[in-house]
C-alpha cells in the first residue's frame, strides 16, 4: 500500500540516499537545516565558480540520467562571458522504465536537490533554472514548489544570494505525461512551449543552443545531487570512491523476480549483478533460476546468463588484465557494462527469471516505446510501431517464420538513423533480446510461412 | 470564457515565471485548466491561445501530445495502473482487471491498448498508463493525485472505498 | 563592396571539389551531379532533418599528434570517417570534409527510410493526384524494395479532409515532412497548420475553426512531396504526366511571378510557380495561380462581328478589319479617344502607340486596377504591365488619370468614337448610355462585356496563355510569356489585329513576326536596347530603370 519505511540495507554506502527512509526525518527545510544542510551551498559561495567547476571535473561524476556523460566536460562547454543568458535546467522527467530514485529525493529530500541545483547554477552563472518534474508527480511538484518557497525564505534563493551578488531564480514546470520530455533537447522544446520534438545536432547542442537558443545546461536529479558532495569532500576525495572514471556512489534500482526489489545506494563498481540479487536482494523467487538482466532502464541491451563477456580491467600494478565474465560476475560500473555490450544507464536494473517469456517482455517493452514515439523522424514512427506490432502479432498466436528476422532487420535500420537516442532506446531492447533468446521467438513462430498476421 | 478571478491571478503569477518567451507557459496553463475544469474545451485552447498571443493550432498540438490533457472529462476519480514491464511482471495487468471490475468498468476487448476509460455512473474512468517510477515496488497505482504501491488485488475494493 | 567567399575544400565519392563557404551538404553535392534524395528539405525554408532520408556518410580530417590534419600521400587530408550516418541538409561544409553518397551503408540508409514510409502509406497511387510527380514513388523505384514485407495493420487517419477552400488533404498520405507547417509559418506568415497526436498516430490538421485561406495556401500543394496536400481545383481532372508545361508569367498583378502552364490538347488544367529568385523565390498566390479557368469559358469571343443596322453579326476577318479602317477614317483628330490596357504586352502596347500616332489620337489611357499588397507577393497594382504602358507613353505617371476627361468628353459630345482594347468601358465611369451615344467603337477583348455588345466591330482577342509577347513587372523587369495554347475559334493574337488595323489605315508597315515589333521596340526605346524577346529568356531581364511603384515584396521572401 503506500510506502513504508525501507531500511538500508548494511552493504549500503547512502550519501545521495542518506536522508532517504530516514527515521524522524522530514523534507521541510527545518529539518534539513539541523541536519546542516545548506552549508555547502555556504562553502560554494565563497569559491569562484570556475573553482566549483574544476572540482566536478575532478571528481569525474558521470551523469546520472542515463548517458553517463562526464559532467565536469559539460559543464566546460559553457564559454564563461558569453553574450547570451545561461541556463540550468534540472531534469525530473523520470520515466525511464524500471528506474526510481529521483522520486524518492523529490518527495522525501528535496532540499538535497535544491542545494544542488543553486550551486550548479553559481557554478555554471545560471541566473535563471526550472526544475522539469514529470506530470505524473503532483505531490512532488508542490514539494519541490514548497522547497523553493523555504529556500527564498532563508535567503538561499533569489536576489543577491548570501550577499554574493549573485541572483538566481528557480521555477518548477511540470510535464504531462511524454517520456520523450526526459531528452534533454525533447526537454527544452517542451519547455519553450512547442511539442517536445528533440533537435539535431548539430547545431543544437543545448551547451550553444539550448533554451531560447542560449547555452543550458541539463542534469539529472541524482547528478545535481553529487554536486553539493562534490562541494563539501572535494573533487579529488569524490573521485577516490567507485573506480577511475567510474567515480563516486549511484543508485540502483531493482525490480522483477527477486525477494526484496528496492533502491540501493553503493559506489559504482562497487557490486556485481551476482552480489547485488543473492546478497542484498535476497536471490530470486523460490525455485527459480535467473535468466536475463535489464542492467539500466528498458533502453540497455539485455544481459543473457548464458553471456560469456571478455572484460578488461586495469590491476593495481598498472597492468590490464582481461577476463571472461558470466552475468553474475560484472561489476556494475558504466565501463563494465559498456563494455559488456550494455549500458549503466539509468541505474534500473530488472531482473527476470526462467518463468518469464521473451517474447512477453519485449512485447511490453516495444508497448511502450511505440506509445512514446514522439514521431518526428521516419525511422522511430514507423519502426518502433512496427516493432510492437509484431512481437503483439506473435504473442497471439500469429507469428510468422520472417518475424524473427524482421525485427531484428528492422531494429538495425532504426538505430543510429534517428535524431535523437530514443532511435536506440526502442531498437536496442529489439537487437538484444532476439539476438540472445532467439529460440523464445523461433519458437512463437515455428512451422508458418506467411500468417495472416491477424489477431 | 469565463474564467474565475482566482485562477486568473494564478495564471498570471505563472506567466511570470517565464519572463523570456510566453509561451512557455502554455504546459502550465493546461495544467491549471485542466486540474480546475476537468478538461480541455475549445474554448480554453482559444483563451490560453489568446492569453499567450499564440495561435490556437500551437495549442491544440501540445492537447493531443500529453495523455494527461484530456479533451473530454475524466470520471469523478481518475485511476491510472502501470502497465510497463517490471509492473507487468509483478501484476499490474490482472491489476487493471480487478480495477474495472470493482469499478464497473466495462472494456471492449481484450488488448490492453484501449487508454482512457469510463464506468457507465461516470464516478470512475482507468487509464493504462506508462512507467510511474517506482518499480521496486509494483504493481502500483494511482488515483487522482494519490499514489499507491504494491497494490494487492485484494486491496483492490477497498481502496476504491476511499473514492466515492 | 563585399568580399569574396572563402572556397573550402570538401571530396565528395573520393573526389575533391571546391565549394563557397556556407554551401549546405546536399547543395554541394547536388552542384556535382550528387542527387541526394529527400523528403523535408527545401532551400527555401527552414531544416528540421525529420525525414531522415537524406542520410550519408559524412567523415573529417584525422587530426594529426599536432591537432593539424593528418596529410596522405597525396596531400590531401586523411579521412577519418564517423561511423554513425548523417543527415546532409542541415550542415553546412567544413574544410576537409569528405562525403560519400552512394556507399553501401548510405543504400542501407535509404532503402530502411523508404520501407519505414511505404509501410503506413495506403495503396493510392491510381486515385492520387500526386502519381507522376511523386517522390515517394520516384524514390521508391530508385532506392527502394520491390516487395513489402510489412504484414500489420496500417494506421488509420482522416482522409478527405477540407483544410481550407483550395486545399484538400490526406492524412493517410503524409509523411509529416512538415515542409507546409514551416512554410505557412515562415513564408505566409500564417501559423495555422500544425501536428496533433503522437507518434506514428501523428498528423496534420488545421485548428478547427481555422481554416488554411491564406492567399498562399496552394503553395504548399506544390512542395508536398506526396499527394497529402492537393489542391482541390486540380483534384482528379488530370494526370499529370499527360500535362505539356510551358514556361510562362502570372498576369494578375504586376509582380509577375513566374509559372508553369501545364495544359493538354489546349486546354489549361493547371499553374505552378517557377523558381526565379529574382521575382517570386519558389511561390506564387492562389489568386493568380486560379485565375485561369476563364480561358476555358464558352463565352469566350470566338468570331469577328460587325453591327448591321443594330445587331452585331457574324462576320470574317478581311471584313471587319476593313470596316474597323474605314470607320475610323471618318473621324478626325480629337474625336477619337483609345482606351488600352496594362494587361497587353509590350508588342501589343507599341503596335497601339503606333496605332494612337497615325490616328492622331490625343484622349488615351489605360483602365488602372489597384488592390491592397499583401507584402509577400501580391502588388497593389493589379495590372502586369503598368510599366510597359507607361513606357510607351499610352498612359503617365497616373495612370487612369485622364479617364475622366475622357468621359466628360464623351457625354458632351467631343469625342464620337471609341477604340477599347481588351478593356470594358462601363468598368471606367461611361454608362451604357453613353455607349450608346458613340457613334463607333471598335472593340478587341477575350469574354463579352458591355463593350463588346455595344461595338461597332469587334474583334476577339488572346488571352494571356494563348499569346507570345514580352511585359515588365513592378520592379522593372522585362519577362515574357509563351504560348501554351491556341486561341479558341478565329480569335487571333491581339498584335496581329493592331498591325492589320495599322495596315487599314496607313498601308504596308513591314512587320511580319513578332520579333519584328521587338525589334522596332528595342531600336526605339534606350532601356530595350540590344534585346530580342529570345534574350530576355525564360528568366527575365531587369531593366536599369527603377519601378514607379516599388513594392516591398520580393525582399521579403
Amino acid at each position: 500500500m503506500a510506502s513504508t519505511v525501507r531500511t538500508p540495507h548494511p552493504r549500503e554506502k547512502r550519501i545521495i540516499f542518506r536522508n532517504i527512509d530516514r527515521p524522524g526525518w522530514t523534507n521541510d527545510i527545518d529539518c534539513y537545516l539541523r541536519d546542516g544542510g545548506y552549508a555547502e551551498l555556504k562553502k560554494a559561495f565563497a569559491m569562484k565558480p570556475e573553482q566549483i567547476v574544476n572540482e566536478v571535473k575532478a571528481s569525474g561524476l558521470r551523469g546520472r540520467g542515463g548517458a553517463g556523460f562526464p559532467c565536469g566536460v559539460k559543464w566546460g562547454f559553457i564559454k564563461p562571458g558569453g553574450p547570451k543568458p545561461v541556463y540550468l535546467i534540472c531534469n525530473a522527467d523520470e520515466s525511464e522504465p524500471g528506474t526510481f530514485k529521483d522520486r524518492y529525493i523529490i518527495h522525501q529530500d528535496p532540499h538535497q536537490l535544491v542545494e544542488g541545483t543553486i550551486i550548479s547554477c553559481y557554478a555554471v552563472n545560471a541566473r535563471l533554472a526550472y526544475i522539469y518534474i514529470r506530470g505524473e508527480f503532483p505531490l512532488g511538484a508542490k514539494i519541490l514548489e514548497r522547497a523553493l518557497a523555504e529556500a527564498r525564505e532563508h535567503g538561499f534563493l533569489g536576489k543577491n544570494i548570501l550577499g554574493s551578488g549573485f541572483d538566481c531564480e528557480i521555477y518548477v514546470h511540470r510535464g504531462a505525461g511524454a517520456y520523450i520530455c526526459g531528452e534533454e533537447t525533447g526537454l527544452i522544446e517542451s519547455m519553450e512551449g512547442k511539442r517536445p520534438y528533440p533537435r539535431i545536432k548539430p547545431p543544437y547542442f543545448p551547451a550553444v543552443l539550448g533554451l531560447y537558443l542560449c547555452p543550458t545546461i541539463v542534469n539529472n536529479v541524482e547528478t545535481l545531487c553529487n554536486v553539493k558532495h562534490i562541494v563539501r569532500m572535494g573533487g579529488a576525495e569524490y573521485a577516490k570512491m567507485g573506480r577511475p572514471n567510474n567515480t563516486g556512489t549511484r543508485l540502483l534500482c531493482v525490480s522483477g523476480d527477486v525477494q526484496r526489489p528496492g533502491y540501493y545506494e553503493f559506489e559504482v563498481g562497487g557490486i556485481t549483478f551476482g552480489q547485488l540479487i543473492y546478497d542484498i536482494c535476497d536471490g530470486l523467487r523460490p525455485g527459480r533460476k535467473l535468466r536475463a538482466v535489464i542492467p539500466g532502464g528498458s533502453s540497455a541491451k539485455v544481459l543473457s546468463v548464458a553471456d560469456r563477456y571478455k572484460i578488461k580491467s586495469r590491476q593495481p600494478d598498472g597492468s590490464m588484465l582481461e577476463k571472461e565474465m558470466g552475468l553474475e560476475e560484472l561489476p556494475i560500473d558504466f565501463d563494465t557494462l559498456a563494455a559488456a555490450g550494455s549500458m549503466a544507464g539509468s541505474g534500473g536494473v530488472i531482473v527476470m527469471d526462467d518463468s518469464r517469456d521473451m517474447v512477453w517482455a519485449l512485447n511490453n517493452i516495444n508497448e511502450f516505446y511505440a506509445h512514446e514515439s514522439c514521431g518526428q523522424c521516419t525511422p522511430c514512427r514507423e519502426g518502433s510501431l512496427w516493432m510492437k506490432k509484431i512481437t503483439e502479432r506473435m504473442l497471439h498466436g500469429g507469428g510468422t517464420k520472417q518475424d524473427t528476422d524482421t525485427l531484428k532487420s528492422v531494429a538495425d535500420n532504426i538505430a543510429g538513423r534517428t535524431i535523437c537516442a530514443f532511435g536506440e532506446a526502442c531498437s536496442w531492447p529489439t537487437q538484444s533480446f532476439v539476438a540472445k533468446f532467439r529460440d523464445d521467438f523461433v519458437a512463437k513462430s515455428a512451422g508458418k510461412e506467411n500468417g495472416t498476421g491477424s489477431h | 470564457m469565463e474564467i474565475p478571478a482566482e485562477l486568473e491571478s494564478q495564471i498570471d503569477e505563472v506567466i511570470g515565471h517565464y519572463p523570456v518567451s510566453k509561451r512557455s507557459a502554455t504546459l502550465p496553463l493546461l495544467h491549471l485548466f485542466q486540474e480546475y475544469f476537468g478538461l480541455i474545451e475549445d474554448q480554453a485552447i482559444e483563451w490560453i491561445a489568446r492569453k499567450l498571443e499564440l495561435e490556437p493550432i500551437n495549442v491544440l498540438e501540445l492537447v493531443t501530445f500529453y495523455p494527461m490533457f484530456r479533451r473530454e472529462p475524466l470520471g469523478k476519480h481518475h485511476i491510472r495502473v502501470c502497465r510497463t514491464l517490471s509492473c507487468a511482471m509483478a501484476g499490474g495487468y490482472q491489476l487493471l482487471d480487478t480495477f474495472c471490475k470493482h469499478a464497473n468498468i466495462v472494456r471492449e476487448h481484450s488488448g490492453h491498448d484501449d487508454h482512457l476509460l469510463k464506468s457507465a455512473d461516470g464516478k470512475y474512468s482507468i487509464e493504462f498508463v506508462e512507467c510511474l517510477a517506482s518499480c521496486g515496488f509494483g504493481p502500483v497505482c494511482m488515483i487522482d493525485d494519490d499514489f499507491f504501491e504494491a497494490v494487492a488485488q485484494e486491496e483492490v475494493p477497498q481502496l476504491l472505498e476511499k473514492y466515492q | 563592396m563585399s568580399a569574396p567567399t572563402e572556397l573550402l575544400n570538401v571530396q565528395i565519392d573520393g573526389v575533391w571539389h571546391q565549394f563557397p563557404k556556407g554551401t549546405r551538404v546536399i547543395e554541394a553535392c547536388r552542384r556535382v551531379g550528387k542527387f541526394i534524395p529527400h523528403y523535408c528539405y527545401h532551400p527555401k525554408l527552414s531544416s528540421p532533418g525529420n525525414c531522415r532520408m537524406c542520410l550519408i556518410e559524412m567523415g573529417m580530417p584525422k587530426p594529426g599528434p599536432d591537432r593539424k590534419p593528418e596529410l596522405g600521400a597525396d596531400g590531401r587530408p586523411v579521412i577519418s570517417w564517423i561511423p554513425r550516418p548523417q543527415i546532409s541538409c542541415a550542415q553546412d561544409i567544413a574544410e576537409g570534409m569528405a562525403i560519400r553518397t552512394d556507399s553501401p551503408l548510405a543504400k542501407e540508409c535509404r532503402n530502411g527510410v523508404m520501407e519505414f514510409l511505404l509501410i503506413n502509406h495506403p495503396l493510392d497511387c491510381p486515385i492520387c493526384d500526386q502519381a507522376g510527380e511523386c517522390h515517394l514513388q520516384e524514390y521508391s523505384v530508385e532506392f527502394g524494395t520491390a516487395s513489402s514485407r510489412f504484414l500489420e495493420e496500417k494506421v488509420k487517419k482522416p482522409k478527405h479532409v477540407e483544410l481550407g477552400p483550395r486545399v484538400t488533404l490526406d492524412d493517410e498520405r503524409c509523411i509529416l515532412c512538415s515542409r507546409c507547417i514551416r512554410f505557412m509559418k515562415e513564408i505566409a506568415h500564417d501559423d495555422v497548420l500544425g501536428f496533433v497526436s503522437r507518434g506514428s498516430y501523428t498528423y496534420l490538421t488545421a485548428y478547427p475553426n481555422k481554416r488554411l485561406d491564406s492567399n498562399y495556401s496552394l503553395n504548399t500543394v506544390d512542395i508536398c512531396p506526396v499527394g497529402a496536400l492537393t489542391s482541390t481545383d486540380f483534384r482528379f481532372k488530370m494526370r499529370v504526366w499527360f500535362l505539356k508545361e510551358t514556361n510562362s508569367i502570372c498576369t494578375s498583378c504586376a509582380t509577375g511571378c513566374n509559372t508553369l502552364i501545364g495544359t493538354r490538347q489546349n486546354v489549361v488544367y493547371r499553374q505552378t510557380p517557377r523558381e526565379n529568385n529574382d521575382v517570386n523565390s519558389s511561390w506564387m498566390c492562389d489568386y493568380g495561380r486560379l485565375n485561369f479557368h476563364y480561358l476555358n469559358s464558352p463565352e469566350r469571343l470566338q468570331k469577328p462581328q460587325i453591327r448591321e443596322k443594330e445587331a452585331l453579326v457574324n462576320s470574317n476577318w478581311k471584313s471587319a478589319l476593313a470596316r474597323a479602317g474605314e470607320e475610323l477614317r471618318k473621324f478626325v483628330n480629337g474625336r477619337i479617344a483609345l482606351i488600352a490596357s496594362a494587361r497587353m504586352t509590350n508588342e501589343e502596347l507599341w503596335l497601339t502607340k503606333r496605332l494612337i500616332a497615325s490616328l492622331g489620337i490625343v484622349d488615351h489611357d489605360v483602365v488602372p486596377r489597384r488592390g491592397e499588397a499583401d507584402q509577400i507577393l501580391l502588388s497593389a497594382d493589379r495590372n502586369p504591365n503598368t510599366l510597359g504602358a507607361q513606357l510607351f507613353g499610352i498612359t503617365n505617371e497616373n495612370p487612369g488619370a485622364k479617364l475622366s476627361e475622357i468621359t466628360e468628353k464623351v457625354r458632351s459630345g467631343s469625342i464620337r468614337a471609341i477604340i477599347a482594347l481588351g478593356e470594358d468601358l462601363t468598368d471606367i465611369e461611361l454608362t451604357t448610355d453613353d455607349l450608346k451615344k458613340l457613334s463607333l467603337i471598335v472593340a478587341t477583348g477575350i469574354l463579352p462585356s458591355e463593350t463588346t455588345r455595344h461595338a461597332t466591330v469587334l474583334l476577339p482577342g488572346s488571352a494571356f496563355a494563348e499569346k507570345r509577347g514580352s511585359m515588365i513587372n513592378s520592379k522593372g523587369r522585362l519577362q515574357r510569356l509563351n504560348r501554351a495554347v491556341q486561341a479558341p475559334g478565329e480569335a487571333r493574337d491581339d498584335w496581329e489585329i493592331l498591325r492589320d488595323l495599322i495596315q487599314q489605315l496607313t498601308g504596308t508597315n513591314g512587320i511580319y513576326l513578332i520579333e519584328d515589333v521587338f525589334r522596332q521596340i528595342a531600336d526605339a526605346i534606350p532601356e530595350m536596347k540590344g534585346l530580342s524577346l529570345s534574350k530576355i529568356s525564360d528568366k527575365g531581364v531587369s531593366l536599369a530603370e527603377e519601378a514607379e511603384e516599388t513594392t516591398k515584396a520580393t525582399a521579403s521572401i
